[in-house]
């Protein structure tokens, strides 16, 4: 043990190790900061769980556009722990995503960002963009089939953006089309690019953490005045001051540990996403879907009107990002208690309630249609002949039922037909069927005379339980 | 930069050194921020350069076959794959793109691109209902390619078609961006 010892104080000595690095972890934190404070060293702590797994998993990944999804399949299949390490790859970046949303819903709502650390806030911001760009690039790494049409949809995304849109939209795809250079490029960001951003703002982050100290928690009329708060905060921590370490450091580490151990936990049970078809731009019979952070918002570009969509997808970010930034500007002083700011209250709750629901409907996906209906039984149509009996045919091979569902069998971005016997007469149903709607194709030019009596005459006979 | 100078003649020629010292370190500082800058142009300029050299690219005008014109029925819509305008050696199985051919009448064949105009996404073809539709967020389209329902903002893009020594070319053009 004294040789040890020996050997730690020589390199204390020469590298000033603690001397730098005690005063960091016994800097006076203000008394009483609880479980809220948490989030933000349990974001950290997602972020080295994806740089170490991420690290590990380049090491086999091969970034190439022919080779890649060979490369995943074998660290999934064949490589040892190669499964459980995309798992906790994969779930490290949900806990990163959730983690840091819950550390910035914390920070508005305990008005953490109020004077002085207004920049401590606008970093913050900047990792929240550069953590959803890891998100998406992580996702199109993956490079299967699912990935190559999310490429695509970002693309094309970008080129709503006016006046530059086409030349973002080639920039993200790093040509004309998807192709050799697009995998690498997205490589080259996930990898090299945006973690190096992520360090270098966390860095400014941490230290201006250090510089403006650790918020303390809120009361109810202890108004932040940005003339008195820094001596203010200063005589409080000399007065009522706890070393962080490890007086509020003991939570983040329990907190973080759990973190840790929940990541691989999923991992094993849950394991790392499947792989989708292999990533062939002519395989058609694709599904393209986000990951789960952005499946709100596939569905808020389902939902809308679609003259507001541009809009959105251009305004929308610009919004976001210009609310973050002035933010800190426009509400720097006064009230931190959250009892005292109901409006907080209520942006977050909003936004939660939003986003929740948002998200069910994009899990949900009602205005996809459903291309792998089973087929009607002969029982479920009650005809083996006649005109019924071919109007059962038509309802699925003219792709009726792709959007309409007969006792929970096809699609859901039409009305649900089980019943539409007992709802439309066949004259209102024929004015539907020729003229469409706004979701409905006009079938005037699909179906001829014979074809749409025989529709009509088994709809007709479609009157629920 | 100026100093203030005393009148004492000892003093006069310290303030001149010290005058001359600041002199000489404002060159330096500007000289070593002006070198720094340099240095970073003749790095920065060759990485911007080459990650935005897809954009001043022009694409190649490549007619590509995708087959004899006998093989295709007269009415019918079939997909035809061929390879991209400037495939990349390692591209693999994404060199190779797709797109809907629409054969009217013995000399019209249409090719429409794989791409919902809403957001990309690949649309299906549904032989006996004479559709597309998008698996994304419902598009439809009719056989013409027209928008038949849905959010598609306008009808599916097409390719420039033709034939020549008996087989059917289309003109390889990228991914069509709304």
């Amino acid at each position: 043990m004294k040789i040890f010892s020996g050997i730690w104080h020589w390199i204390d000595d020469r590298t000033g190790a603690s001397a730098f690095v005690k005063p960091i972890a016994e800097h006076p934190v203000p008394p009483n900061t609880g479980w809220w404070y948490v989030f933000g060293t349990a974001t950290l702590t997602a972020f080295i769980v994806q740089v170490l797994t991420g690290i590990a998993l380049s090491t086999a990944y091969v970034t190439s556009t022919a080779d890649a999804y060979n490369s995943l399949q074998f660290i999934t299949h064949d490589a040892f722990l190669g499964n459980l390490l995309r798992g906790m790859h994969s779930w490290g970046a949900s806990a990163m995503v959730v983690l840091i949303g819950i550390h910035m819903a914390r920070t508005f709502l305990m008005g953490a960002y109020k004077f002085p650390r207004e920049v401590n806030w606008l970093t913050g911001s900047v990792l929240l963009l550069f953590t959803l760009l890891m998100a998406f690039t992580g996702q199109l790494l993956r490079w299967d089939q699912n990935a190559v049409w999310s490429v695509v949809v970002a693309a094309e995304q970008a080129g709503r953006v006016p006046l530059m849109g086409d030349a973002t939209a080639h920039f993200i795809l790093a040509g004309d089309t998807v192709g050799g250079a697009t995998l690498s490029r997205f490589f080259a960001f996930h990898v090299f690019f945006v973690p190096a951003m992520i360090f270098l703002f966390l860095g400014i982050h941490l230290f201006l953490v250090l510089r403006n100290g650790i918020s303390e928690p809120p009361k109810m009329g202890q108004v932040v005045d940005p003339k008195t708060y820094r001596e203010w905060y200063h005589k409080m921590l000399e007065k009522r001051g706890v070393p962080f370490w490890p007086d509020a450091a003991w939570r983040d580490v329990v907190f973080a540990v759990g973190v840790v151990v929940a990541i691989a936990g999923l991992a094993i049970i849950f394991g790392p996403p499947a792989l989708d078809k292999p990533p062939d731009p002519t395989i058609l019979q694709a599904y393209p879907r986000p990951d789960f952070y952005f499946l709100w918002y596939f569905a808020v570009l389902a939902l809308i009107p679609s003259e507001a969509e541009t809009f959105v997808i251009v305004g929308g970010p610009l919004i976001f990002g210009f609310l973050l930034f002035v933010l800190p500007f426009v509400a720097n002083k006064g009230e931190r208690s959250p009892y005292r700011r109901p409006w907080a209250f209520a942006v977050v709750l909003t936004a939660v309630v939003m986003i929740g629901t948002l998200w069910i409907a994009g899990e949900q996906a009602k205005w996809s249609p459903n291309f792998n209906p089973k087929a009607l039984t002969s029982e479920e149509v009650g005809a083996t002949s006649g005109p019924v009996y071919q109007g059962a045919q038509l309802f699925q091979s003219k792709g009726c039922i792709a959007c309409h569902a007969l006792g929970g069998n096809g699609g859901q971005r039409g009305p649900d037909l089980t019943a539409v016997g007992s709802r439309l007469s066949s004259e209102q149903m024929v004015t539907r069927i020729l003229n469409g709607g706004n979701n409905m194709p006009a079938y005037g030019s699909i179906l001829n005379p014979g074809e749409l009596d025989a529709l009509v005459a088994f709809l007709q006979t479609r009157k629920g339980r | 930069m100026k100093t203030a100078v005393s009148d004492n003649g000892d003093n006069e020629d310290s303030g001149s050194d010290k005058q001359a010292t600041i002199t000489r370190r404002a060159f330096l500082s500007k000289m070593s921020l002006a070198l720094s800058a340099l240095a970073g142009a003749i790095i920065g300029v060759p990485v911007v350069g080459f990650l935005v050299a897809p954009l001043l690219q022009k694409v190649p005008d490549v007619w590509r076959v995708v087959g004899a014109v006998d093989k295709f029925k007269v009415g019918t819509t079939v997909e035809v794959t061929f390879l991209d305008a400037s495939p990349l050696p390692w591209a693999g199985v994404a060199a190779q793109t797709a797109a809907w051919l629409r054969r009217d009448t013995e000399q019209k064949f249409v090719a429409f691109s794989v791409n919902c105009t809403h957001l990309g996404c690949p649309v299906s073809w549904l032989q006996n209902a004479d559709l597309f539709m998008c698996p994304c967020h419902g598009g439809v389209y009719y056989k013409d390619g027209t928008v038949a329902a849905g959010p598609p903002p306008k009808p599916l893009v097409e390719y420039p078609v033709r034939l020549r020594n008996g087989q059917v070319e289309i003109k390889a053009t990228g991914i069509p961006i709304a």
